[in-house]
């Protein structure tokens, strides 16, 4: 029951672009049409799902002050948390590499169609920041950081998604020439946002 | 490109949040209050401007196939010494900015001014040019602390300005809503419409 609470707090409640903002660069960039929009949200999902579990191994057995007590009782008191940032983004940087390949390999045309994104995943704030939560909420298996990963990633689609097919929809509008484009996303945004306060409230 | 101009433009023409659309992340996220935005502006200003510089001493000899995991390495590098330096002597202000900090890693904006810059550039260009985008950053981020601390607690650096001139006996209430992670994002739209609506060259065309 943990994991699916963990699942559905991440998707709604804990949503990476509208609680915490993450990923909102490639989130603007890329919503101008929703299939590109989709690609892109199943990519920085799966890398999600694959990067923050590892992450969570190299942290509960390499970073955490006395992790390295499994090597050698010596070691028990050395910290290497700091080391963490340096670690992670390599880890995420390796990974998204292979999935660039997969992609170029397997479906060329959303690797077309996705252009400088992809790699651009690596440093999508989005990732980084699924692992520092991680990181930082200290789950206790690799069962709920799973969980979270996937939510994570799926309310990042979602967003997204969400944002691309209402931007589709707003080219037929009569917006102010000052707001077009970037202006009028941020304000869609907000306002997406204020309906996911909603979810604010839920106890599950 | 004359110097002065490489720090001139990304304040308002060129800025990295309103027009080239970077770094966005971070500046909804740590404007609650005026004083971890103006932390986080500094902090980001010296990543941006240091990293600018030493890719671009080392630009000749970076292969182009690696050339995003030797960015990310000193990018990397920088923040942590960043962070560590704000641990120790801002140590409240560094819990509240909690992860944003090691964020700076991704923020478009390093990496953005890094490759469109700092890898065809001039060491001394680039040093500017990172400060520059820095302080454009800057003061969006102090713009948004401004507002937002200011109508959504009453006070400004911490300091009860409502309450001293009396604005809550006359029936004034603190506007909860802008503190709230969704206003954030209206305020920049808000932003760049005013900018835009000054800079006609800037709005888009479609």
């Amino acid at each position: 029951m943990e994991y699916f609470n963990i699942f559905v707090k991440s998707i709604f409640i804990d949503n990476m672009i509208f609680a915490f903002f993450l990923g909102m660069c490639s989130y603007l960039a890329v919503s101008k049409t929703v299939k590109t929009s989709f690609g892109l949200g199943v990519a920085v999902t799966f890398v999600l799902l694959i990067t923050v579990p590892v992450n969570y191994l190299i942290d509960k057995y390499l970073l955490q002050p006395g992790a390295l007590a499994w090597l050698s009782p010596s070691l028990a008191d050395v910290d290497l948390s700091f080391l963490s940032l340096i670690l992670f983004i390599a880890v995420i940087a390796a990974i998204v590499q292979i999935v660039e390949m997969v992609i170029e390999k397997y479906s060329p045309a959303l690797y077309n169609a996705l252009g400088i994104f992809l790699p651009l995943i690596a440093v999508n704030c989005a990732v980084l920041g699924g692992s520092l939560f991680m990181q930082q909420r200290g789950y206790s298996s690799i069962g709920e950081v799973t969980c979270f990963a996937l939510g994570s990633g799926i309310g990042w689609l979602l967003a997204i998604v969400g944002i691309a097919a209402i931007r589709e929809r707003l080219r037929y509008s009569a917006i102010p020439p000052a707001l077009k484009g970037v202006g009028i996303t941020f304000i869609i945004t907000g306002l997406m946002g204020i309906a996911f306060m909603s979810f604010m409230g839920i106890k599950l | 490109m004359k110097k002065l101009d490489l720090i001139k433009l990304p304040f308002s023409k060129n800025n990295p949040i309103t027009v080239q659309v970077l770094g966005i992340c971070s500046c909804l996220a740590v404007t609650a209050q005026l004083k971890p935005a103006v932390v986080m502006a500094i902090s980001v200003t010296v990543v941006v401007a240091l990293a600018n510089l030493i890719i671009s001493l080392m630009r000749k000899s970076i292969p182009p196939r690696i050339r995003i995991i030797v960015q990310l390495v000193v990018v990397s590098a920088l923040v942590i010494l960043v962070n560590q330096v704000l641990t120790a002597f801002v140590y409240d202000v560094s819990k509240q900015l909690s992860v944003y900090v090691g964020l700076i890693i991704t923020n478009c904006i390093v990496m953005g001014r890094l490759e469109a810059f700092a890898m065809s550039n001039k060491p001394l260009d680039s040093l500017l040019d990172g400060i520059g985008n820095g302080l454009g950053y800057g003061v969006i981020l102090v713009i948004l602390g401004f507002v937002r601390e200011l109508f959504g607690r009453g006070t400004l650096w911490g300091y009860p300005i409502f309450e001293k001139l009396g604005l809550y006996n006359i029936g004034y209430e603190n506007n909860g809503f802008v503190i709230m992670a969704p206003m954030a994002l209206i305020l920049v739209g808000i932003i760049i419409w005013i900018q835009r609506s000054h800079n006609k060259e800037l709005q888009e065309k479609s």
